[in-house]
C-alpha cells in the first residue's frame, strides 16, 4: 500500500511540475516580429516546485489526511440542528428580504456616488441572475447563450431611440418583450434537446447575436457601438443641466434645487431597484404557481413529468421565454446606465458569470442568488490588486462548487404541505 | 477554369482546416462516448499545446538548433507531453469527483475548467497574440500567371499528412490494442466493463490522455498555419470542434474525422464566396440545424432513452 502510495505520489508531482513549469517558468516575449523566451522570476520557478511538493506529500498520505478530516467534529454549528420549519423560514426569507429591500432604499443617501453606480450595476446582475435562476434552476435547462437575450433588450432600446426617439419608459416593455419572443422563437425547436446539447445550442445562439451586433455595421455601428442613449425620464423631468428635448422640463428646476449631477444616478439607481424588486415578486410568484411547480417536476425527472401528462415544450418555453424577459428588461437598464452600448459587453463570459452566480448562490435558491450577485460584484471591486487573477479565482471556484457542495452555498428548499397527525 | 481553380482553392483551404477540426473533436467524441459528458475544457488543451509547442520551438531557437525535423518532433513531444498530463489532471481533478452526478453538474465544472486554463495562460504568458514562427515556407502553384493563381503549401501538406498518420495510428490503437478494445468496452457498456475486471478509471484517463495528445498536434500544426497563438484561441476552435464532432455523430470516431472535414470544407466555402465574417454564424447554424433534424449526427447510433 505504502509502496503503490508512493509511486502514485511521485507521479503525480512529476505532472504537476509538467503542466506548470512550461506555461508558467518560460515566459514568451515577443521581440519586434521575432519571439524570444525568458526564464520567469526565481520565485515562480521556486512556488512552482513547492506547489509539486504539497501534492507530494499530500498523495503519500492522502488517507491519513483524509481519515483526519472524517474524524474532525463538524465544524459548522448548524449542521446539527434540525431543519427549521417551514413557517420559521419563510419569515426568515421574509425579514432577509425587507431588510436588504430597506437597505437598498437608504444605500444612495449615505455612500458616495461611485458606489451608488456600483449598486446599480449589482441590482442588474441581480436582474439576471434571478431571470436565469429560473432557467437553469428552476427548469434545469443549461442556458449558456443567455447574454444574448440581455443584448436583445439593451440594442433594442439603443436603436429605437436612436432611429425613432422613444424614451426609456417605453422601450423597457418592448425591449423585454422582444427579448421574450427572441427566447420563444429560439426554444420552440431547440428544447427538444437533451441538457448539453441545449448548452451548446444556446452557446451558438449567443455567439451567433454577438458576430451579427459585431458585422452588420449599417444598423448597430459594429464593433463601435452605439452611443447617446438617453437617460430616463421622471414623468417627462430631466436630469441633465439642460433640458435635451423640446416639452420637457428639467428636474432641478421644477423643485427649485440646485443641480447635481448625483440625482441622475440616485434615479437610475432606484429605477433599477424598483425593476430588481418587480423581478423578484414577480418570479417568487411563478415559483408558486402550477407552472413553477411543473418546471421543477420537469428538472428532476422528465419522463414521470410527461408521463403525468405535462406537455414538455409549454413547460420547458415559459421557463426559457420568462428567462428571457427579465435578460431583457436588465438590458434595457444596463443600456441608459451606460449610455454606450457595444458587442464587447455580451460575451460569452458574462453568460458564464451569470451563471457563476446561479451556481454559487445555489440554483433555485432566490436568496442564495441574490448574496451571490452582490458578492461576486463587489468582492473584485474590494480587492482591486487581485483582479487580474478575478476570472482564475471564478472558474476555480465554480469547479470546487461543483466538487464539494453542488447544491450551492443556500440550497433551494421546496416548499412542502405536511398533514397534521390526527390525535 | 478560373472558377474551377478558386473552388479547388477553397476546397484545399477547408480541408485543411478540416482535418485539424478532426484532430480535435476526436477528443470530444471519445470522452463523451464513453462517459456521457462535454470536455469543456478540451478547446484550452488545444491552446496550451499550441503554447507549449511555440516555447519549445523557441527554446529550441535560443539553443541554436535549426534542423527542421528535429525542432518539430522535439515540439511535437514536448506538447504532447504537457497537453496529456493537462488532460489527465483536468480529468481527476475537475470531473472524477462529479462523475454520475447530475448530468448538468459535470458541464459546469467542464465550464470553470475551461475558464480557469484560459486565464491560468492568459496570466503566466500575457493576452497578446505571440507570432508562430513560419517554419515550413513555400509550395506549389497552379495556374496561368495573370489570373487567379491556386496553391497549395507545403505546410497544407504537412497538415494532410500528419492527420492521416495521427488518424490511422489512432483507428489501429483502437481496433487492435488491448487498451482499445477496453475503451470500446468500456463505451458501450460502463458498469459492465467494470464488473468484468476492466480498471474503467485507467481506462477514461487514457481517453482523456489521448484526446489531449491527438489536440496538441492539432495546435502545433493550426499555430503554425495561422501564424499566431493567444489565450482565448482554444474556445472557438473548441466550439468548431465539437460541432465538427456533433456532426459526425457524437461518440463515433470516423463521424468526428467526417465531420470536421465537411465543416472545414462548410466554412472555407463560405468565407470564399460570402464573407469571412459570417464562417463563424454559418458553423453554428449549421450544428443548430444537425441538432434540430438529426441529432444523432451522419454516424452516429440512436441513444435510446433509459428508464
Amino acid at each position: 500500500m505504502a509502496a503503490h502510495n508512493l509511486k502514485h505520489a511521485l507521479f503525480c508531482a512529476i505532472i504537476t511540475i509538467i503542466i506548470a513549469y512550461p506555461i508558467l517558468g518560460l515566459n514568451l516575449v515577443a521581440q519586434g516580429t521575432s519571439v524570444a523566451l525568458e526564464g520567469a522570476t526565481t520565485a515562480t520557478v521556486i512556488n512552482v516546485f513547492l506547489a509539486a511538493v504539497a501534492v507530494f506529500l499530500f498523495q503519500l498520505f492522502r488517507d491519513s489526511i483524509m481519515g483526519v478530516f472524517g474524524k474532525v467534529p463538524n465544524l459548522n454549528p448548524m449542521a446539527k440542528r434540525g431543519p427549521i420549519s417551514q413557517e420559521r423560514r419563510l419569515l426568515m426569507e421574509r425579514v432577509f428580504f425587507v431588510a436588504i429591500i430597506l437597505l437598498a432604499l437608504v444605500w444612495p443617501f449615505i455612500v458616495s456616488r461611485g458606489a451608488v453606480d456600483l449598486a446599480t450595476l449589482v441590482l442588474i446582475y441581480i436582474m439576471l441572475a434571478l431571470g436565469l435562476n429560473v432557467v437553469v434552476g428552476l427548469a434545469g435547462l443549461l442556458d449558456l447563450g443567455y447574454v444574448a437575450f440581455y443584448a436583445v433588450g439593451a440594442y433594442t432600446f439603443a436603436l429605437l431611440s436612436q432611429y425613432f426617439g422613444i424614451s426609456f419608459w417605453l422601450a423597457l416593455p418592448i425591449g423585454a418583450l422582444l427579448a421574450a419572443l427572441f427566447g420563444f422563437v429560439l426554444g420552440f425547436p431547440v428544447l427538444r434537446l437533451r441538457g448539453d446539447y441545449l448548452a451548446i445550442v444556446t452557446l451558438g445562439f449567443g455567439e451567433i447575436i454577438r458576430i451579427l451586433l459585431n458585422n452588420w455595421t449599417t444598423l448597430t455601428g459594429g464593433p463601435n457601438g452605439i452611443g447617446g442613449i438617453p437617460d430616463p425620464t421622471l414623468f417627462g423631468m430631466e436630469f441633465g443641466r439642460r433640458v435635451k428635448e423640446e416639452g420637457n422640463v428639467s428636474f432641478h428646476e421644477t423643485f427649485g434645487i440646485a443641480y447635481s449631477g448625483e440625482h441622475k444616478v440616485i434615479f437610475l439607481y432606484l429605477i433599477a431597484l424598483v425593476l430588481a424588486v418587480f423581478t423578484l415578486l414577480v418570479i417568487r410568484r411563478f415559483m408558486r404557481m402550477p407552472v413553477g411547480r411543473a418546471w421543477e417536476a420537469l428538472r428532476e425527472d422528465e419522463i414521470a413529468a410527461r408521463s403525468l401528462g405535462m406537455s414538455r415544450t409549454a413547460v420547458k418555453l415559459s421557463a426559457f421565454t420568462i428567462g428571457a424577459f427579465f435578460a431583457g428588461f436588465a438590458g434595457t437598464v444596463f443600456a441608459s446606465k451606460q449610455g454606450f452600448i457595444s458587442p464587447e459587453s455580451f460575451v460569452f463570459l458574462e453568460s458564464a458569470i451569470i451563471l457563476a452566480i446561479v451556481v454559487l448562490g445555489g440554483m433555485g435558491s432566490q436568496v442564495g442568488v441574490i448574496l451571490a450577485a452582490i458578492a461576486v460584484t463587489i468582492l473584485p471591486e474590494l480587492a482591486r490588486e487581485f483582479s487580474e487573477y478575478r476570472m482564475l479565482i471564478f472558474g476555480a471556484a465554480m469547479v470546487l462548487m461543483m466538487v464539494w457542495r453542488p447544491q450551492g452555498l443556500l440550497p433551494m428548499r421546496r416548499i412542502q404541505i405536511e398533514l397534521k397527525e390526527q390525535g | 477554369m478560373q472558377d474551377l481553380l478558386y473552388f479547388s482553392q477553397q476546397l484545399i483551404n477547408g480541408l485543411t482546416i478540416g482535418s485539424t477540426y478532426a484532430l480535435i473533436a476526436i477528443g470530444y467524441t471519445m470522452v463523451y462516448g464513453i462517459i456521457g459528458m462535454i470536455n469543456f475544457a478540451h478547446g484550452e488543451i488545444y491552446m496550451i499545446g499550441a503554447y507549449t509547442a511555440l516555447i519549445a520551438i523557441t527554446g529550441l531557437a535560443s539553443l541554436g538548433v535549426a534542423w527542421l525535423p528535429v525542432i518539430l518532433i522535439v515540439a511535437l513531444i514536448c506538447a504532447m507531453l504537457v497537453s496529456s498530463s493537462m488532460g489527465w489532471a483536468v480529468e481527476r481533478v475537475a470531473y472524477r469527483p462529479v462523475r454520475g452526478r447530475h448530468r448538468l453538474i459535470p458541464l459546469i465544472s467542464a465550464i470553470g475548467m475551461s475558464i480557469f486554463l484560459q486565464n491560468y495562460v492568459h496570466l503566466a504568458q500575457g493576452s497578446r497574440n505571440i507570432g508562430f514562427p513560419a517554419l515550413i515556407e513555400g509550395g506549389f502553384n497552379f495556374g496561368s500567371g495573370d489570373g487567379f493563381q491556386m496553391s497549395l503549401s507545403y505546410m497544407q501538406i504537412t497538415i494532410f499528412i500528419t492527420t492521416l498518420i495521427c488518424m490511422t495510428a489512432l483507428s489501429l490503437f483502437i481496433a487492435r490494442s488491448r487498451t482499445g478494445r477496453a475503451c470500446r468496452a468500456v463505451s458501450q457498456d460502463l458498469g459492465m466493463a467494470n464488473l468484468l475486471g476492466i480498471d474503467t478509471n485507467r481506462i477514461i484517463s487514457a481517453t482523456f490522455v489521448i484526446g489531449a495528445a491527438l489536440a496538441a498536434v492539432a495546435g502545433l500544426l493550426l499555430g503554425m498555419y495561422y501564424g499566431s497563438v493567444d489565450p482565448l484561441f482554444g474556445f472557438i476552435a473548441g466550439l468548431k470542434a465539437f460541432t465538427a464532432a456533433v456532426l459526425g455523430g457524437i461518440g463515433s470516431i470516423p463521424g468526428a474525422m467526417l465531420g470536421g472535414l465537411i465543416l472545414g470544407v462548410a466554412e472555407s466555402m463560405t468565407s470564399g464566396y460570402l464573407s469571412g465574417e459570417y464562417k463563424d454564424v454559418i458553423s453554428f447554424s449549421l450544428l443548430i440545424l444537425i441538432l434540430l433534424f438529426k441529432p444523432t449526427g451522419l454516424l452516429g447510433k440512436p441513444e435510446v432513452e433509459k428508464i
